[in-house]
């Protein structure tokens, strides 16, 4: 399997960190649900997750099922690394 | 309700008696997270940065305990309480 | 349902080739407060809970799943390659005559998973006061294990897993409070 760089791994932090703002933001909501700012905040982090999800997806291939599968010349499902070997 | 500079870590002198076999600690502690001290939590807390907030493991500095292995601390004069 | 997503939670890093600090990692595998009895535990309690707090079970289940998949990752780092030499060196000989260099649950005195570790009471103040509690002993762990580990990569990891515990009893805390409907407890400040 490719060596991860420096770069692609910095890419896939940069996703975990706006899903962790996403993780947090849900478990306030679950107990703050009627707060607009903070559902405001995670509409906007959603959205701008999906780009950076989309690149990280070149870069590493597929990261869930049921949704469409990255371009040609990406890793598939199967191939690339399982995020336990990175 | 502010809990700014409330310290995480709380202190105690524990017992040393006269025939412990083992340097007795001085001092002992044991953690107070701030979560002990919020309450429901406020809207609008400030929020760190996302790659900050995912180091420390949370979003909010409000709720941020750091934690330290805290350095045993020896009666200076072991078995000899004072 | 489940979907998984192809990523840890955290970027979980180890530095230094020190198979012993698996043994201590795997209490929070397969341990009484680790990740598996919290995740099966909220998911479990989630089906008898008042509606509104299935939502905050359902996600920090959710969570701790990938939570075990860190603990995983770090065990996984630093056994792959380990030889029989090092396994004997780093007292993991129980575990690997049985098990190999595979992961498995059991706690850090070997002692295997069980579902006893888990309560389900029905009750929801039980149940709830059940769940702070758990969070509380699995932050306690993750101390302890910071404390015994001297691997700064490793630490940061447990630290931020530290901080989740911390966080969820904080939200499990305001669950008693939405269920309490004591509307002082809950005022906008």
């Amino acid at each position: 399997m490719a060596q991860m760089s420096a770069k692609k791994m910095k890419l896939l932090e940069d996703l975990q960190a706006v899903d962790f703002v996403l993780a947090e933001l849900t478990l306030y909501l679950d107990t703050h649900p009627d707060d607009a700012e903070a559902l405001q905040q995670y509409q906007e982090t959603a959205e701008k997750r999906q780009e950076i999800k989309s690149a990280v997806e070149t870069q590493f291939g597929a990261l869930c099922r049921n949704t469409p599968l990255p371009e040609q010349n990406t890793p598939g499902w199967d191939e690339g690394p399982w995020p336990w070997q990175l | 309700m502010t809990t700014k500079s409330t310290t995480f870590r709380k202190k105690y002198k524990p017992v040393a008696g006269k025939n412990d076999p083992c340097p007795p600690l001085k001092e002992k502690s044991y953690e107070t997270p701030p979560h002990l001290y919020l309450g429901f939590q406020p809207p609008g807390l400030e929020q760190f940065e996302p790659k900050e907030a995912l180091a420390k493991g949370t979003l909010w500095p409000a709720l941020f305990g750091p934690y330290e292995t805290p350095k045993p601390v020896f009666d200076r004069k072991g078995k000899e309480e004072a | 349902m489940w979907v998984y997503e192809k990523k840890l939670m955290y970027p979980v890093k180890v530095s230094e080739c020190n198979p012993r600090l698996a043994k201590y990692l795997i209490e929070q595998y397969g341990g009484a407060d680790g990740e598996l009895a919290a995740a099966l535990r909220y998911m479990n309690q989630r089906y008898s809970i008042p509606d509104k707090v299935i939502g905050l079970l359902t996600d920090i289940a959710t969570e701790e799943f990938a939570h075990l998949e860190m603990i995983a990752a770090m065990v996984y780092k630093l056994t792959k390659d380990a030889t029989p030499e090092q396994i004997r060196a780093a007292g993991l000989e129980d575990h690997y005559v049985n098990h190999g260099i595979s992961l498995f649950y059991s706690n850090a005195a070997g002692v295997p998973f069980q579902a006893s570790y888990i309560a389900s009471k029905g009750d929801p103040i039980a149940d709830l006061y059940e769940d702070i509690a758990a969070e509380e002993k699995a932050r306690a762990t993750y101390q302890y294990i910071i404390d015994i580990s001297d691997d700064p990569d490793i630490n940061d990891s447990l630290k931020f897993l530290r901080e989740r515990e911390i966080v969820h009893a904080q939200r499990f805390r305001e669950a008693v409070e939405i269920l309490k409907e004591d509307r002082n407890a809950q005022k906008i400040f």
